[in-house]
């Protein structure tokens, strides 16, 4: 979703909500109605941040959980993208997988952090299957509908032309269903980002941004916790916002299947 | 006859895939390849669902975890749709507002957790308001978005008819963007859902199926944990399948503004 409007006074209002909410977070920080230990002005926050990337620990914090959903993501597309697929192909595979996938979908990842932490200790492998469950019903689902919903004319058209099972699938099909497939892993990493940094507070891994915030509670470094917050807000955004979107344009967009920009 | 055989074959296929699939579990559960205490039978499963269902332990526990529920919902729901409503219809707070919305959004609710609880202490009330922060986005933005995408045609018959600007409003905005309040709503229930488990492991409430399965953990009762991630799939499929399915055929479907 872009901003409607990139007109000055838009521009100008927005800055203005943004710097009045940051006024009233100092003013409150200020007051001293909470220690400032656990509200931090501004300045504070600003410094623990510095520091942060000054010695280096919020980059490895950073790199550990980004590889973690990085690598999730990649298995909950090896495993979804085929298993949609065939769902999708064959009805032996869709009544077979899909009660299981419907009833498996809605448990949340987190609920099950607790007893991987028994399967698999407290390690990255606990943090990946995690995110790997977290990531893999989307993709599955996403992909299932895109491959159903492929337009007929073009499989029949291909069909006409001579074209092979196999070309079918991997020239026309796979395309097809690719506004579907991409939705699906922007579906997946917006999971997968919220299962990491859970399972990075519930597990506490050696590194992580997760571990950061749950370190800094314990010594009540709250302006720590908030610089971390922070970062993490900007990662996911910019995943969101840069990458997909960028993904977005430069395929399906630029092919004409659907609008850009929109969603 | 034929429907007689029809919905034999159609409950076998429903059974089959969860029958595979506790054969496998039991299988590797006698093996003896995991400990039985990590990796219970099915059987011990049921044993624990049985003992917790009679000693009350589990509805005291999915008591307190919807109740937390629908109190934190019930706020992203009123705050959300306000403020989304308001960002709509007025220039000026969808100015002031959306930055702020758009930079809260990408931020998992659950990273605020530990800081909730240093501000609000342990217990329900940092449950409640961080379930309620975290499923508040979605609506607000999606209530904004559906009272933007009211479709001009609508607001200029209604304007020709001699419509004011309250009743275009109410009867024509708001009716108009209900799709898009619903989707977020239903968006919302989910994520309040989703995190509501773990934000119950970190701030140590009093009952909640998500502390049931954490301090489970400590004493190795892997049937509880199991049990207690059951009862968390069953409660959200029912609340996806039957709340808002129902609520949606009441409402947009009859009036024809989405098919079913």
């Amino acid at each position: 979703m872009k901003l409607r409007s990139p007109s000055w006074v838009s521009f100008r209002r927005g800055s203005i909500g943004v710097l009045v909410a940051l006024g009233a977070w100092e003013a409150f920080a200020r007051s001293g109605l909470f220690s400032q230990a656990l509200s931090p002005p501004i300045e504070t926050i600003a410094v623990s941040l510095y520091q942060l990337f000054a010695d280096g620990s919020m980059v490895r914090n950073a790199g550990a959980t980004l590889g973690r959903v990085l690598l999730g993501l990649l298995i909950a597309c090896l495993i979804g993208i085929p298993l949609g697929t065939a769902m999708a192909r064959y009805r032996a595979w869709e009544r077979f997988w899909l009660p299981l996938v419907s009833v498996l979908m809605p448990i949340p990842s987190l609920a099950w952090v607790p007893l991987f932490i028994l399967w698999f200790g407290i390690g990255d492998i606990t943090m990946i299957v995690v995110v790997s469950y977290a990531a893999t019903f989307p993709i599955v689902y996403n992909v299932w509908t895109g491959v159903r919903s492929v337009n007929r004319i073009w499989l029949r058209a291909a069909t006409a032309m001579g074209a092979s099972e196999s070309a079918l699938f991997w020239k026309v099909v796979l395309f097809g269903a690719l506004p579907y497939i991409i939705t699906g892993i922007r579906l997946s990493f917006g999971r997968a980002w919220i299962a990491v940094i859970g399972g990075e507070l519930l597990a506490s891994p050696t590194w992580g941004l997760g571990r950061i915030i749950f370190d800094a509670k314990e010594f009540l470094n709250s302006s720590v916790m908030l610089a971390a917050l922070l970062v993490i807000g900007v990662l996911g955004l910019v995943f969101e916002r840069v990458v997909f979107q960028e993904i977005e344009r430069r395929t399906v967009a630029r092919w004409g299947m659907v609008a850009s920009g929109k969603q | 006859m034929n429907r007689v055989k029809d919905f034999f074959v159609r409950a076998g296929w429903m059974v089959l895939p969860f029958l595979v699939v506790a054969i496998i579990w039991e299988t590797l559960a006698r093996s003896g390849i995991y400990p039985p205490k990590l990796f219970p039978s099915l059987v011990t499963v049921f044993e624990a669902l049985v003992r917790l269902v009679v000693s009350g332990a589990l509805w005291t526990n999915t008591q307190g975890t919807l109740v937390r529920l629908v109190l934190g919902f019930a706020l992203a729901g009123v705050v959300g749709v306000l403020l989304g409503i308001a960002m709509g219809r007025y220039r000026v707070v969808e100015d002031v507002f959306l930055p702020i919305v758009s930079i809260g959004y990408p931020i998992p609710g659950l990273a605020y957790a530990p800081l909730f609880v240093l501000w609000f202490g342990l217990g329900d009330l940092p449950a409640v308001l961080l379930v309620g922060l975290a499923s508040s986005f979605s609506v607000t933005i999606n209530t904004w978005k559906g009272v933007k995408a009211v479709r001009e045609i609508w607001l200029r018959a209604a304007q020709a008819m001699g419509a004011n600007d309250r009743q275009i409003f109410l009867q024509v905005s708001l009716p108009g963007a209900l799709p898009y309040i619903f989707t977020g709503l239903r968006l919302g229930l989910a994520q309040a859902w989703r995190i509501l488990v773990a934000v119950e492991m970190i701030t140590a409430v009093l009952h909640g199926l998500g502390w049931m399965i954490f301090g489970a953990q400590e004493f190795l009762n892997t049937d509880v944990m199991l049990v207690g991630i059951a009862t968390i799939g069953a409660i959200g499929l029912l609340l996806e399948k039957q709340v808002f399915a129902r609520l949606e055929a009441h409402t947009i479907v009859r009036w024809g503004m989405m098919s079913a």
